[in-house]
């Protein structure tokens, strides 16, 4: 039903595909009620800072067969990690892909320490991904300009153009050519990736930037990738880049 | 870990003038499933939610409450004091399944 009042009212505007210019462009917590906003920005109400503590005591725990913690080869996160999660999704030259921020932890989880790798959206993968991106808070997206991304940036590219799903829309046709608008009761942000992991109210937990991808993806009914699908992660790649420059916000609040 | 209880962000001014009034905020991580959820297979999920949070200072007890179903996960508690003395905040939080976490926090006045 709401789809469907959707459908009819975007026929009537979506003549033109146009990228949002740089001084155009809001964050999501732009769109968010001044108290969901409020939440976001004080560490003592923001109920993600929970997982950010979590993560922090895993970030010196002991693990695996060689019993390091990330901190024994990393040292401090505050200095070794600054900046880090802005310039993700990087070129992982082992697979010849790119890798986002979670499956680089989740590669050092598995070779160096030679621990089980953490399932996709567990908490432990989050907190410590969550913990991780703090450490670029305020810090501008930062896309690496490394030429072997350039072919899977552009693959994300072409994926947020592509229709999909029952409903046959397109990423862009919501966040490019109808953001500010409502979309049922919610209204339709920009779908830049600077805050993630989050904590979405509605979930009641924390999750990752491919949660609310497949949340977007079954929202037009379409079949949404499993997660850690190449897929999303070129997308990753490619929402990153439009969003270069923006401050990153890690960890966000959601309603 | 006590319980579903993981970690507690308990957040007021590290050092206040004799008389002030602070606000003490805390931030509990607690699944607080409400008992009316059913899972997969069509089975109630037991309730599991706080359902006691005391503060006290020195061993008086600066604010008390009982909670219930209805309370969104995580719950967040703001309440205030009047700063007398420097000593000793006792946070506790009590869940269905009977566990009791506690933390404590030094207050100082200047
Ligand atoms: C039918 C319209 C629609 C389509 C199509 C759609 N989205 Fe969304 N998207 C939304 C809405 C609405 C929200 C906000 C939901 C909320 O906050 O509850 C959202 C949220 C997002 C966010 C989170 C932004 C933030 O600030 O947290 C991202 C990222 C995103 N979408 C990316 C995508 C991508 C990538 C696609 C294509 C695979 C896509 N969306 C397709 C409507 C859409
Ligand atoms: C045995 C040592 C070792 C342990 C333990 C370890 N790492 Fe790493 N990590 C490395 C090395 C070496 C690299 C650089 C890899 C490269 O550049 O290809 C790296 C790279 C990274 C990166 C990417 C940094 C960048 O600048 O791109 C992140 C993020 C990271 N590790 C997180 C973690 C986390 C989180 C843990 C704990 C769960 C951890 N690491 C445990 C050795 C380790």
């Amino acid at each position: 039903m709401r789809a469907a009042l959707f459908v009819l009212s975007l026929g009537a505007a979506s003549a033109a595909l146009a990228e949002i210019p740089a001084d155009q462009r809001k964050s999501g917590a732009d769109f968010m009620s001044a108290q969901t906003r409020a939440m976001q920005n004080d560490d003592a109400t923001n109920p993600a800072m929970l997982s950010v503590l979590d993560g922090e005591s895993r970030w010196s725990a002991k693990a695996g067969a060689g019993a390091k913690s990330c901190a024994d080869c990393h040292g401090p996160a505050e200095t070794s990690m600054k900046g880090v999660a802005a310039r993700y999704p990087a070129f992982d030259a082992e697979s010849g892909r790119p890798i986002d921020l979670a499956g680089r932890i989740n590669s050092c989880v598995e070779t160096r320490q030679q621990a089980q790798p953490l399932k996709p959206e567990s908490p432990g993968l989050l907190a410590l991904t969550a913990y991780v991106a703090l450490q670029s808070r305020g810090m501008p997206v930062a896309p690496p300009s490394d030429e072997r991304l350039a072919s899977f940036r552009a693959r994300g590219e072409e994926l947020w153009r592509q229709r999909f799903g029952q409903l046959n829309f397109s990423c862009a046709q919501c966040h490019d050519d109808n953001w500010g608008r409502k979309l049922g009761s919610a209204p339709i942000p920009q779908a830049h990736p600077n805050a993630y992991p989050i904590y979405r109210l509605d979930w009641q937990g924390m999750g990752s930037l491919q949660r609310r991808l497949r949340n977007c993806m079954s929202g037009v009914r379409a079949n949404a990738y499993p997660y850690g699908a190449p897929e999303f992660v070129d997308l990753e790649l490619y929402l990153m880049q439009r969003a270069a420059g923006m401050p990153m916000e890690t960890p966000g609040v959601r309603p | 870990m006590a319980g579903s209880m993981g970690r507690a962000l308990i957040n007021f001014p590290p050092k206040a003038r004799k008389g002030d009034v602070i606000e003490i905020r805390t931030l509990l991580s607690h699944p607080m499933e409400t008992g009316f959820r059913p899972d997969s297979y069509g089975r109630l999920i037991p309730r599991d939610i706080v359902n006691r949070f005391e503060c006290l200072f020195n061993g008086e007890p600066v604010f008390a409450c009982d909670l219930f179903s209805a309370i969104s996960a995580n719950p967040f508690m703001a309440f205030t004091m009047t700063a007398t003395q420097s000593g000793e905040l006792v946070f506790r939080w009590k869940d269905d399944t009977g566990a009791v976490m506690e933390e404590k926090r030094r207050f100082e006045v200047e």
